[in-house]
């Protein structure tokens, strides 16, 4: 997270059209190959200032506490305050229109091409790779948070649920969230 | 046939979403579970080579969902698959958007966010090992894995930069090892 002050109040408050919501969204799904949230700065607060670096990390903390990809969550917030239900649907639609198109090319070439052993040598390289990158995002998140005790404590336990054990994902929220709000409550009365 | 798969679909998926706290990588060990182990509909490689096609790609990671929907159903498929992971947590998000200028600077909120933190950093690295799994069968691909993950954790740059080494050393490999 970039700790820079912006100068721009954030709190726009002018129409912003639905086009403009939809090219918005369009661009930082497109652009994000990786790191969407750091494009999502980009242009919401760089570009457009539409909000300040500020009502941006809120956008952003609030995007990810929430089930489903933060950016979604982000442009579903945005567009509702701007344009209301219809306009968090046109934010959506442009966040996924784009990239979608361009998965199904990448999904038709697979089906055709995806059999030659060559191609095959290729892909297996690029999952080995991909497997690398959550492991790598996943530290980098880690250090990052400087996690307590109890943090870790209830992330390990997360893991073994869901690596070894096979817990189904709502199981493993149910059980650990109630574990790691005391243990948070703990950490902070000492 | 492919009504009954539509219809899994939705299923299966309407009940990740609420699940998939930072993401749909947060449930790919569950959506291995359903796609691949219980329901037989992908076997281990080709939902791992799926994977990494959806990284590849731009765009948010509920996509390598769709991209499910899509090898299962085609174009239907994907949208069914796309709609379902989506629409519960765009509900409740958009439930929460109303309210959250009330609740911003409420001191539970922010306790809350600490103690989610560690449960989708930890589904995280279990979907990494189920990915590894299905990925890593000789050294090459053990050291790609470690590299990227070193990459990752300590640059800043763009991941596909790793991703495309992967393909590269993969494909070299088999063009002169004959592997």
């Amino acid at each position: 997270m970039q700790e820079r002050v912006s100068e721009v109040t954030g709190s726009a408050q002018e129409t912003v059209s639905y086009g403009s919501i939809f090219l918005v969204f369009s661009k930082i799904g497109l652009c994000g190959f990786g790191g969407v949230a750091a494009w999502a700065h980009r242009v919401l607060v760089d570009e457009r200032r539409w909000y300040s670096d500020r009502e941006y990390a809120d956008l952003l903390s609030i995007g990810s506490v929430l089930p489903g990809p933060n950016i979604c969550n982000m442009s579903i917030m945005v567009g509702d305050r701007f344009r209301g239900a219809l306009g968090a649907a046109t934010a959506l639609a442009g966040l996924l229109a784009g990239p979608l198109l361009i998965l199904v090319c990448l999904a038709l070439l697979y089906d055709r091409y995806g059999n030659l052993p060559v191609v095959q040598a290729v892909i297996g390289g690029v999952t080995a790779a991909a497997a690398g990158l959550i492991f790598g995002t996943v530290i980098k998140l880690a250090r990052r948070l400087r996690p307590r005790f109890g943090n870790i404590l209830v992330g390990m336990l997360a893991f073994l649920g869901a690596a070894m054990l096979h817990l189904h994902v709502l199981l493993i929220v149910a059980l650990m969230v109630p574990l790691s709000l005391v243990l948070a409550l703990r950490d902070r009365q000492r | 046939m492919k009504d009954g798969v539509l219809g899994q679909l939705a299923l299966t998926f309407i009940a990740m979403s609420l699940g998939a706290i930072g993401g749909a990588n947060a449930v790919v060990p569950e959506i291995h579970q359903q796609v691949v182990t219980l329901h037989g509909w992908l076997n281990d490689t080709t939902f791992a080579n799926l994977f990494a096609i959806a990284q590849a790609a731009p765009g948010p990671n509920v996509m390598f969902v769709s991209l499910i929907g899509w090898h299962l159903a085609g174009p239907l498929g994907l949208v069914v698959a796309t709609v379902a992971i989506c629409l519960p947590s765009s509900l409740l998000t958009f439930g929460v958007s109303r309210i959250r200028r009330r609740m911003m600077e409420a001191g539970w909120l922010k306790l809350l966010q600490t103690a989610l933190m560690p449960i989708p950093l930890a589904l995280m690295a279990a979907s990494a090992l189920i990915m590894a799994q299905a990925a890593d069968h000789t050294l090459l691909t053990v050291v790609v894995t470690l590299g990227t993950a070193l990459f990752v954790a300590f640059t800043n740059r763009n991941p596909l930069w790793a991703l495309t080494a992967g393909g590269v050393l993969g494909g070299l490999t088999f063009l002169f090892a004959g592997a």
